[in-house]
């Protein structure tokens, strides 16, 4: 049985209020049965110096990507994934992390791809936890293991790959990377490591949304009327056209997805994970730099 | 620090150490490493991310004498000292790191280094072995990805303290 939904006010007016939940919220919640709280970090170890009581943890890197090829695992290996985590097919899921839940809403967008129904974000995420002084501890869990089925993963309704992306080009496309690496003057984020991309730039008529500009100061999403301004006002991008987003390695573009999809409303977003590790590596695609989004080359 | 030391197992076959030709303190942290299983690994280097020292007030008040590891996902910075050959003909090195607490792996990569490398002779960790990260073990627990954070203030540590060799 799914757990009850946050009907905070301040979640009503989002296209889909049911994806997320309020920290006070979970406070309540805690322990219920039913309901699963997963933490997902950038910092591999974070979660071990303090978490949210109950919590189990999933790394994006160890436990969600696939061992050796570029790829996520198998539904074999996420049903045990799951199971170990004490979670089973039914199962609310809460997700949070650091980092304004990039890797949590990494995690959902992954969940999703097999189909998990109810997933849902900790709006805030550990930042907003700890401002509210709210408990952690270190004690780790031992849920009891789950059945959670083998399903096999579907990528072709949230997940675009570069063939999609050059099939695509003139649509509606948000690159959500930092204004420098959008005009090729680099092509990691500031102060991030060298991933191994080749050239720089964007993808050509990508419009550039740096994925912060959906999070308000207290890293919490801002409200809905202030993301319309963004995405549809400034632009102009409607949601009843298919969009795709993406980054360096799909992990911002995962929080963009989460925006778009779940809380504007728009029904076909995709996520290209391939995201530029891939594009400005790859031989002959077309590639723009400066601040445009520039021309689509003819086909 | 001597509170998470552990003995390795005496005479476990022919295997090579793999503290072998390393500095003995080096060499001991990564046989301690090497002692535990895996899963048990990200605890110690837990451990060793609380026992980073904070920086020295001389370089605290000074954040751009540090040196940004730009390799690593979170602000990490450090700083080399070598002693000066006059006083010193060994040219001692000392190290010193600056990692914000929400960054506990990049802080316990820092946290090895100073322990294992601190108070060397400048050579010796001149011509420290390149493959020294990756005998950790944690290759499979933290991944390659993040261990390259690791490989890179490996890397600005030798070269400033070879540019002060050759200075």
């Amino acid at each position: 049985m799914p757990a009850p939904l946050d009907t905070a006010e301040r979640f009503a007016a989002y296209a889909h209020p049911e994806r997320l939940v309020s920290t006070a919220w979970l406070a309540e919640h805690l322990g219920e049965p039913g309901l699963v709280v997963v933490e997902s970090d950038e910092d591999v170890l974070l979660y071990e110096t303090g978490h949210i009581p109950g919590a189990v943890k999933v790394d994006w890197h160890v436990d969600l990507n696939h061992p050796v090829t570029r790829d996520y695992v198998d539904g074999e290996a996420f049903a045990a994934l799951m199971g170990s985590r004490g979670i089973s097919r039914d199962t609310t899921i809460v997700v949070y992390g650091d980092k304004n839940n990039w890797w949590a809403a990494y995690a959902l967008w992954v969940f999703s791809l097999f189909g998990h129904e109810d997933v849902r974000l900790l709006d805030g995420g550990r930042a907003a936890w700890e401002a509210e002084g709210r408990e952690y501890t270190t004690e780790a869990p031992t849920p009891a293991p789950a059945d959670y089925p083998v399903v096999e993963r579907d990528d072709s309704v949230l997940r675009a790959y570069r063939d999609d992306v050059l099939a695509f080009l003139g649509g509606q496309l948000v690159d959500v990377r930092s204004p420098e690496e959008y005009t090729g003057a680099r092509t990691t984020a500031p102060a991030y490591p060298e991933e191994g991309a080749l050239r720089a730039g964007h993808i050509p008529g990508a419009q550039s949304v740096p994925w912060a500009r959906a999070v308000a100061e207290d890293g919490r999403f801002k409200p809905r009327a202030e993301l319309e301004a963004v995405y549809q006002g400034e632009k102009g991008f409607s949601p009843e056209a298919a969009t795709i987003a993406y980054c360096r390695i799909g992990e911002r573009s995962s929080h963009t997805w989460f925006v778009l999809h779940h809380l504007l409303g728009f029904d076909d977003v995709k996520n290209y994970d391939g995201s530029w590790t891939e594009w400005g590596s790859a031989v002959r695609v077309p590639i723009v730099t400066g601040a445009e989004p520039g021309a689509v080359p003819a086909r | 620090m001597t509170e998470h030391l552990m003995t390795s197992a005496p005479g476990a076959g022919d295997a090579p150490s793999p503290g072998e030709g390393l500095p003995p303190a080096l060499a001991e942290i990564v046989e301690e490493f090497d002692a535990v299983p895996e899963r048990d690994r990200l605890q110690l280097l837990l451990e060793f991310s609380r026992s980073l020292p904070a920086l020295p007030e001389r370089y605290a008040a000074h954040p751009e004498l540090l040196e940004p590891v730009p390799e690593c996902q979170s602000p990490v910075f450090l700083v080399t000292e070598v002693a000066d050959a006059a006083d010193d003909p060994e040219r001692t090195v000392h190290l010193h790191f600056s990692a914000p607490p929400e960054a506990p792996t990049t802080r316990g990569f820092a946290s090895i280094l100073r322990e294992g490398l601190d108070g060397l002779p400048a050579q010796t960790i001149v011509d420290l072995p390149d493959d020294v990260c990756s005998r950790l073990g944690l290759d499979q627990v933290v991944s390659r990805l993040r261990m390259r954070g690791m490989l890179g203030m490996l890397g600005r540590i030798k070269r400033q303290v070879g540019e002060s060799l050759a200075a």
